[in-house]
């Protein structure tokens, strides 16, 4: 066991490194690395431009989008040159945020179902951060039963018209296309009559309004839908296919391999060693260090299954299923550790929400960290039945046509 | 990054899982369990014959030198199968103080007996109830005679030697001491995992002789890298408790459906998985450090020690859980698993104990310098 590179990824790091020291922004970097999970943390400039800049720049460089081909402006990485990459990006990766949605899921969806037309028409200038995607997935009755979605399209001549309404979509204010599941036919069971397109945001009827989350900030969508029409072209897959199409982009979301997933335990235990409890550092109290115990655990259990994830793609085998626990685990985590922080402050722990309070930005965060992407009880099941091959759940809505399962008055 | 067991480890693996499949079966476990012996001598005799006692023995010292990432892999079959035998007493902690703080002599006089089973040996340690602290060591040495007792000793009715923490004026160091001795009295004591017995020892003017150069480091050392070993052992529990209650929830049926297809079975095995899968990736990078002698072994031996200990005690209450009555029957092998998992918990020191180890390690380290 060793954690060394191959004299051939060492080679790769050396000079992915050198690239990255000349080139990234090295003026946000302090502002970068105290940036809470989801956020780039950028206040002393615009921070989307100071994406696109730095997204720009890797994309003339050849470094944007690792895992991409380069005909479609990736940087053609193979696994572990992906995982060598985001190690060395460090904290600029943090200004990638607005793109991660359409460099994780609405580009590999294109590449995947796609006309090659298309494909050299839109990869480019979504690798180079010119063009922003997002994906309109989720509606207000369909979350964690995504085939549930209602949003109807119908067919019109060569157009589709869609109506309908989505939410939780992330950069839809931003973006300039939108990856798109609809109902196209409510007569057969739900998963059989959905179609996927794609579209121009600001097409005609296209509505977007941002949330106010419970953390005050915006960083989702409702995305209303009033007549608007889509091109036959644009769609993705047969028509009653989207369910198909959707698990592609839905099997890309999933927080990357082999880049762990920080909980924020380093920050609590820097600060244990400042705050001082009954006249000595809190590190040193036995009940503080039980309960740092527990966290550091899984800090670091979320760091060395990454590297076994790392070992594998190093061997060009596939990673194991471990890697399912990273964003349970990383969720649940970040809420205790932010609650337990500030049990630390004690009466002050209740100041400070938004403007110098880490630990409260990490609490105010950390329960859209447990419903986003899949949450803890879907993560629960699927490596209930995925990894250890448990038996579904039974489904009151299997078989039964779309339109005809209860929704008890709600559509 | 190679981050992983090597192909030959993993057909060591291979071999060792197939040799307690066929060698220690529950009913071989139950047999030692009821009493009918100390451990398992025969099985122990065996796993001497296949190198498996010596692999992190020199061959010079008689073992079958192959190294401490080997002895994790059979570590971790073992306690897959909760093999009834002494490997915590004999070969992670006397045979590690020996090859630590042992003279040549000491070395050549116990670790090819120790690798070839045919003696047994045990680190007596603790004394009373609570953490066990340099201060309170009371078993004391004067003009080369032990004087004190020790509870509990772990295999202490039927080992041959142990090595004894005592106290010579301020210092505690090690020693050792032939178990046969008339002055060593041994009482048996009821324990809550009869796979592994516990003894009260009792010493009066026992001859002892001293491991040269050992100290209060040398123990927490040998604990160290007891720990990662344990862990190991302790993910092999925990991965078969957590096998053993997926495959009731795959066969048991109520409500007319396999119990496994309820989210509460479901996500209750999911938890367990999630804890086993963080205790193995912890105790690779225990066995790590053991094996490299890396500065970080006391981080990285409480790290992996913690989350075993948290998987293993998870996974074995949650199987008697998923499996109902069933699991709380004398005959059904879960209480074996869940009194391994507690005993196993409390056998180098408790989890507040290794919890404290943690921090106290991970407070003054710069944790960027632990690899990429």
């Amino acid at each position: 066991m060793d954690f060394n590179d191959t004299a051939e990824e060492a080679e790769f790091r050396a000079k992915v490194r050198s690239w990255i020291h000349a080139n990234a922004p090295k003026d946000l970097e302090p502002e970068l690395s105290r940036a809470a999970f989801g956020t780039s943390g950028i206040v002393s400039q615009d921070p989307l431009t100071a994406s696109k800049a730095w997204q720009r720049k890797k994309a003339d460089a050849g470094y944007a989008c690792p895992r991409w081909p380069t005909e479609y402006g990736g940087a053609g990485f193979s696994p572990i040159e992906s995982v060598i990459w985001s190690q060395e990006e460090g904290p600029f990766a943090a200004l990638s945020a607005q793109f991660t949605v359409g460099h994780g899921m609405c580009g590999p969806t294109m590449m995947e179902w796609a006309s090659e037309d298309q494909k050299h028409r839109y990869l480019p200038p979504l690798a180079a951060g010119e063009e922003i995607w997002c994906q309109l997935f989720s509606e207000p009755a369909a979350g964690s039963d995504l085939a549930g979605i209602r949003t109807r399209a119908q067919k019109d001549g060569d157009d589709w018209i869609v109506n309908g309404q989505k939410i939780w979509t992330s950069a839809a204010h931003l973006a300039s296309f939108g990856l798109l599941l609809t109902r196209t036919d409510p007569d057969v069971p739900k998963h059989k009559g959905l179609t996927m397109f794609f579209l121009d945001m600001h097409s005609p009827g296209v509505e977007v309004r941002p949330i106010k989350q419970a953390n005050g900030r915006s960083g989702f969508n409702e995305v209303y839908f009033t007549d608007v029409r889509i091109p036959d072209a644009q769609r993705l897959g047969a028509p009653g296919a989207g369910w198909q199409v959707s698990l592609t982009t839905l099997m890309n979301e999933r927080l990357s391999l082999g880049s762990a997933i920080s909980t924020g335990f380093p920050a609590l235990l820097d600060y244990c060693r400042h705050l001082e409890l009954n006249g000595k550092p809190a590190v040193d109290d036995p009940m503080v260090r039980s309960r740092l115990a527990k966290l550091a655990i899984k800090e670091s259990g979320l760091k060395y299954t990454a590297f076994r994830a790392i070992t594998a793609l190093s061997k060009g085998e596939a990673p194991g299923p471990e890697n399912s626990i990273g964003k349970l685990v990383a969720g649940l985590t970040m809420q205790e550790l932010a609650m337990f922080a500030l049990d630390l402050q004690g009466q002050a722990g209740v100041l400070g929400e938004e403007a110098d309070g880490y630990f409260q930005t990490l609490l105010m965060r950390a329960p859209a960290i447990r419903i986003e992407g899949g949450t803890d009880e879907i993560l629960r099941t699927i490596i209930g039945e995925r990894v250890l091959g448990l038996p579904p759940d039974l489904r009151a809505d299997r078989g039964i046509p779309f339109r005809d399962i209860p929704t008890r008055g709600r559509d | 990054m190679n981050f992983a067991f090597s192909e030959d480890q993993e057909s060591l693996r291979d071999q060792v899982r197939r040799f307690f499949a066929d060698r220690c079966p529950p009913e071989a476990v139950r047999r030692i369990f009821e009493g009918e012996d100390a451990f398992d001598r025969s099985l122990y005799g065996e796993m001497a014959g296949m190198g498996l006692l010596g692999a992190a023995i020199p061959e010079d010292y008689g073992g079958s030198g192959m190294g401490p990432l080997e002895l994790c892999v059979i570590a971790e079959e073992a306690g897959r199968v909760l093999a009834p035998v002494p490997l915590l007493s004999s070969i992670y902690l006397a045979a590690e103080l020996l090859m630590n703080a042992g003279t040549d002599a000491q070395k050549s006089s116990w670790l090819a007996r120790l690798a070839s089973g045919e003696a047994i040996a045990t680190f007596a340690h603790a004394e009373r109830a609570g953490p066990v602290i340099a201060n309170t060591i009371s078993a004391s040495i004067s003009d080369g005679k032990l004087n004190g007792a020790k509870v509990p000793v772990a295999h202490g009715a039927t080992a041959n030697m142990a090595i004894v923490s005592a106290r010579e004026g301020e210092q505690v160091s090690l020693w050792l001491v032939d178990l046969h001795d008339p002055t060593v009295k041994r009482e048996t004591l009821a324990n809550l995992d009869p796979t592994a017995p516990q003894a009260r020892l009792h010493f009066e003017n026992t001859p002892a002789e001293p491991l040269p150069n050992s100290g209060w480091m040398t123990i927490k050392h040998a604990l160290d890298r007891a720990a990662v070993l344990l862990a190991f052992e302790q993910i092999g529990g925990a991965d078969r408790a957590l096998e053993s209650a997926r495959d009731y929830a795959l066969e048991r049926m109520a409500f007319g459906r396999q119990i496994g297809s309820f989210q509460a079975i479901k996500h209750m095995l999911a938890d367990m998985y999630v804890a086993a899968t963080l205790a193995r990736s912890n105790s690779y990078y225990g066995a790590w450090a053991l094996s490299t002698g890396a500065e970080e072994l006391p981080a990285a031996a409480a790290t992996a020690r913690v989350s075993a200990t948290e998987a293993f005690l998870l996974c074995a209450k949650n199987n008697i859980q998923a499996h109902g009555g069933m699991g709380f029957t004398w005959e059904a092998e879960n209480h074996l698993y869940y009194r391994r998992a507690n005993a196993l918990a409390l056998a180098l020191g408790s989890q507040s104990v290794w919890e404290d180890r943690l921090i106290a390690n991970l407070r003054d380290s710069d944790r960027a310098k632990s690899a990429a």
